[in-house]
């Protein structure tokens, strides 16, 4: 830890920008101090979010396979010279597939995944809606119910009432 | 209230019931690749014996399985043997050393026998990076026009060879086609 920080010190002072991922650091220093930085953060974020195509669950920055090594190394050399997000993406699934991507790709295939949960959400409120409709018509009838009851009850009393004058 | 409403929920865990069910019985390490149905990536690398240049024109003009394998692949080592058997059957066999060590991977082949054509010396695994492997061994299919039409990941054995072979032979049958046109 003690090395990092006193490494951080040194770049903050520095035309270089680090990036400091699966405890590996990485020096940004090719272009302009905020290019350095804006590289050094592209790093950090495609390292966590490109999929190791070897070991399924874990991220490139957390892998220690060597294909994810490869693959780090690969990454960096492209964000250092300047590559852009999109390309080095195409770069990767060019050759591993979809497979390597965390963040899927909107296409035909995976718009069950990123619209599906919204899709479900909407039915839920329908049937939701459509439940409470029905609920408060039922109550309303049950109300009818004792009107008519209610009148019924009334006529017994009214015919009662004429008995008892007998 | 419909009666038949009351089965929805029931209806709803058999369907989930049956998808999860059939989850358990895929391979998650089967990854589709990326590459079939693409010409084969354009590499030049040296042969490990011989140091002569390869490029992927050399691979044109007849079915191909590349195999990539290194010393340090313990897998690679459970295969050999079947594919010694493969070559020896009339199999075009080229192997990608993988990340290796060239001396170790020279003499492997002199004690194991050696059913490639050729190997090339991918040591930075530039080319294999290219072909989307992840580790070895993997084999790719490759037909007369230097097209990738399958990848095969893991060993090939006796035991895994029924289904490959289909896929060889019609692409050598595709091949005979193309030679007769």
């Amino acid at each position: 830890m003690m090395k990092y920080g006193l490494l951080l010190i040194a770049f903050l002072f520095s035309q270089c920008s680090l990036a400091i991922v699966g405890g590996h650091e990485y020096v940004f220093d090719d272009g302009t101090p905020l290019e350095n930085e804006t590289r050094a953060q592209l790093f950090e974020k495609l390292a966590v979010e490109l999929r190791c195509p070897k070991c399924q669950n874990q991220n490139l920055a957390d892998s220690n396979a060597m294909i994810a090594g490869d693959l780090r190394r690969e990454l960096y050399q492209q964000v250092k010279s300047g590559s852009d997000g999109d390309s080095i993406i195409d770069f990767m699934v060019d050759r591993y597939g979809e497979f390597v991507l965390y963040r899927p790709q909107v296409n035909a295939m995976t718009y069950v995944l990123w619209f599906g949960p919204v899709g479900l959400l909407v039915v839920g409120l329908i049937c939701l809606v459509f439940i409470v409709r029905k609920r408060k018509q039922s109550e309303t009838v049950s109300q009818d119910l004792s009107i008519d009851q209610q009148k019924r009850i009334n006529e017994l009393l009214e015919k009662d009432k004429g008995d008892d004058h007998v | 209230m419909k009666r038949w409403t009351l089965f929805i929920p029931f209806i709803m865990f058999t369907l989930l019931g049956l998808l999860l069910w059939r989850g358990l019985y895929l391979d998650p390490k089967e990854i589709p690749s990326a590459l079939v149905d693409k010409p084969f990536p354009e590499f030049s690398l040296p042969t490990l014996i011989g140091e002569e240049l390869k490029t992927q024109s050399s691979l044109q003009g007849q079915v191909t399985l590349v195999n990539v394998w290194g010393t340090w692949c313990i897998s690679c080592k459970v295969e050999h043997p079947f594919l010694v058997e493969l070559a020896q059957q009339g199999v075009r066999i080229i192997g990608v050393n993988y990340k290796d060590d060239n001396d170790a991977a020279i003499k492997w082949l002199k004690d194991l026998g050696n059913p490639y054509e050729y190997s090339v010396d991918d040591v930075d695994g530039t080319l294999s990076m290219d072909l989307g492997v992840t580790g070895a061994p993997e084999t790719f299919f490759v037909d007369v026009n230097g097209v990738i039409r399958h990848k095969h990941q893991g060993v090939i054995t006796q035991g895994t060879w029924a289904p490959l072979e289909k896929i060889w032979l019609s692409l050598v049958e595709e091949s005979k086609q193309v030679v007769s046109q």
